[in-house]
């Protein structure tokens, strides 16, 4: 058995950590969101005209329906993307295995920003796409929605996040013992037959860990806006990160954030529920 | 003790016909080589076992016939169909794997109705039939059950079902009671052996257990590093073991090496009346054969010797005696248990009960 002393002594960084960078952040965000600016100073008067404001100008709930449906093409794409990959690599890549997923990981070394960059030198006027269109005579005038919108946007998240798609359903087919693919073989499945009804229902945990990353990540993500969106393709972190900094408007700001950390946490309960019902172990 | 004749499916007694043909297989992997060129008949609703120790090919053979592998060369072919050329989900031939592979999210009605369902058959006739298997089994108490939540005889069973439900031409068995305990094995392998006569499919059964196979089949075909080493009977191979590997592989012996001349074969201080040919000569001698010289019966020409005894082992209604015989290496008997013995002893055996193998 354990001191009290020694409990205390091992429990208190971390929960210091907590208390100090979550709970009391959380805690002035959402004190914040009930707060008003009078005259350029930030007043404590208990109040709800933030959250009357959020629900009275339609430009919110624009940015906010644009930011989810933003995010849901961000997870449709990744998933479509990384699921087949993650498949090949588990299942029909032999001894080049640890090459190939290497491969799909080293990405996730190289920094958010520069491969948002290396996105508007390609997506340009001038850029390396357009040029390559001009180059093939299939357009005279370079394209300009490629870049400054929401496709970039997605385009750009896309590319970013999935790799972080992949390693969570890679590792669920990775478990899926072998002998039941077998199994299914031998009972008359082909192979198409054989992903539906054992391969795919296994991974889903995987599958639905990788798109709530995702998901919560690209909801969150201004940068990608910011670099490649343009005004149409502004997110709801753009407008929070506007709040409270040009704006000089933290409590309506800090409502917003409230707001979409609700989304992420109900978001983040439904997959938790989802993946135990559909993991066996 | 049945007379030395070779025994072919054709003198099984349980059917003429060959189901299955294994034509000069070999199996490949890599610069490793599995299987030698093997060839192997299956005689229809024959229960023939695969023995072997591990490495011995016996598990690829039984990969190469369900599908998962490709022969490296060689032809398998299966009531007059080539076989080795099908994909595995093709093939009438079902498999109970060795860790059972239950699939983990259905439950033990839907994982028993899998071959059925994947075939589209009728909803009504599934559930007929999945009902019947359970039963067949006694597991139809479980039928709403998950896999995960059966213990290991119960998930074997299950297996059992979900690949007889199927009605395959053969069905191959990958080591399945190797993952259960003594008493549990005991018990399924004499409902096994009455459930394949039940039934009347063919079994391949793999096993590394001489004991098991012993008790379970129709035929062993031993198999050593790829080749076939013998295939018989059980009682064929234990009383007439073809080869030195085979009379130690199935059960115990001893080898007794010595030349024949004139006539006699003579092992060390050994030497008995032989019809052989003169020559090198390697004797298979079981342990039950060597008999206290008191308890045999007498006849012209037992061989009797004088040994000491360095060793007794107490087995219950049997025991093993070690013999030190000068001249010979040690020598084990198994006697019916009679209390405690020790010093010299004459002890005799039958010249016919000493084997002339291979080596």
């Amino acid at each position: 058995m354990y001191s009290r002393a020694y409990k205390t002594i091992v429990a208190a960084p971390p929960l210091l950590w907590v208390g100090l960078f979550l709970l009391l952040p959380y805690a002035l965000m959402f004190a914040h969101s009930f707060w008003m600016v009078r005259d350029g100073f930030l007043v404590h008067q208990w109040n709800l005209q933030n959250y009357h404001k959020l629900v009275s100008n339609p430009l919110y709930a624009e940015v906010l329906f644009r930011t989810m449906r933003i995010a849901a093409s961000v997870t449709l794409c990744s998933v479509l993307l990384g699921y087949p990959l993650a498949y090949f690599v588990s299942f029909h890549t032999g001894a080049r295995k640890e090459l190939l997923y290497q491969l799909v990981i080293v990405p996730l070394w190289v920094s958010y920003l520069v491969r948002g960059y290396a996105w508007k030198t390609i997506l340009g006027s001038e850029g390396v796409l357009n040029g390559f269109l001009q180059y093939l005579h299939l357009t005279r005038e370079p394209v300009s929605f490629f870049l400054y919108s929401p496709f970039a946007v997605v385009l750009m998240l896309t590319h970013i996040y999935t790799p972080f798609v992949f390693l969570p359903i890679y590792a669920a087919l990775e478990h899926i013992p072998r002998p039941l693919v077998e199994a299914s073989q031998d009972l008359g499945a082909n192979q198409r037959a054989t992903f539906v009804k054992v391969i795919l229902p296994l991974s889903m945990p995987g599958l639905v860990a990788g798109a709530t990353f995702a998901f919560v990540l690209s909801l969150g993500d201004f940068l990608a806006p910011l670099l490649v969106g343009g005004p149409s393709g502004t997110m709801i972190a753009n407008i929070v990160q506007t709040l409270f900094g040009a704006a000089y408007e933290w409590p309506l700001g800090a409502a917003v954030s409230v707001c979409i950390l609700l989304i992420t946490v109900s978001l983040l309960s439904l997959t938790e529920r989802l993946e135990k019902r559909w993991s066996f172990k | 003790m049945t007379s030395p004749v070779s025994i072919s499916p054709q003198n099984l007694g349980v059917s003429g016909k060959t189901l299955l043909e294994v034509r000069a297989v070999a199996k490949r992997f890599g610069a490793r080589e599995v299987l030698r060129s093997l060839s192997l008949d299956i005689a229809l609703g024959e229960f023939l076992t695969l023995l072997g120790e591990s490495g011995s090919g016996k598990t690829t053979l039984l990969r190469l016939i369900a599908g998962f592998e490709q022969p490296s060369s060689g032809e398998i072919w299966m009531s007059g169909e080539r076989l080795d050329t099908l994909p595995a989900y093709k093939r009438r031939v079902n498999t109970v794997f060795q860790h059972y592979a239950l699939f983990p999210h259905l439950s033990v009605r839907e994982n028993v109705a899998y071959g059925l369902r994947v075939k589209n058959t009728p909803k009504h006739e599934i559930g007929d039939r999945v009902d019947e298997s359970l039963r067949m089994v006694k597991m139809n108490e479980f039928a709403d059950a998950w896999p995960a939540k059966l213990s290991g005889g119960q998930q074997q069973r299950v297996a059992l079902a979900r690949a007889l439900i199927n009605r395959p031409q053969l069905l191959l068995l990958d080591e399945p009671l190797s993952a259960l305990d003594a008493n549990l094995r005991k018990q399924m392998q004499s409902e096994l052996k009455a459930l394949q006569r039940e039934i009347g499919i063919t079994f391949l059964f793999v096993t590394h257990d001489q004991e098991e196979a012993m008790a379970l089949s129709d035929r062993i075909a031993l198999l050593r590093n790829g080749a076939l080493e013998q295939i018989a009977a059980p009682r064929e191979i234990y009383a007439h073991p073809a080869t030195a590997y085979t009379a130690q592989f199935i059960g115990q012996t001893n080898l007794l090496r010595g030349d024949v001349r004139g006539g006699v074969a003579t092992c060390g201080t050994l030497c008995w009346q032989t019809s052989a040919a003169d020559g090198p000569a390697l004797y298979s001698l079981r342990p039950e054969a060597i008999r206290l010289a008191s308890d045999a019966a007498s006849s012209a020409n037992t061989v009797r010797f004088r040994g000491a005894i360095r060793q007794q082992i107490y087995g219950g209604p049997s025991e093993i005696l070690e013999i030190d015989c000068a001249g010979t290496p040690m020598l084990r008997a198994r006697i019916p248990a009679r209390g405690q013995l020790s010093g010299e002893h004459d002890f005799a055996f039958s010249p016919a009960d000493a084997i002339r193998v291979k080596e």
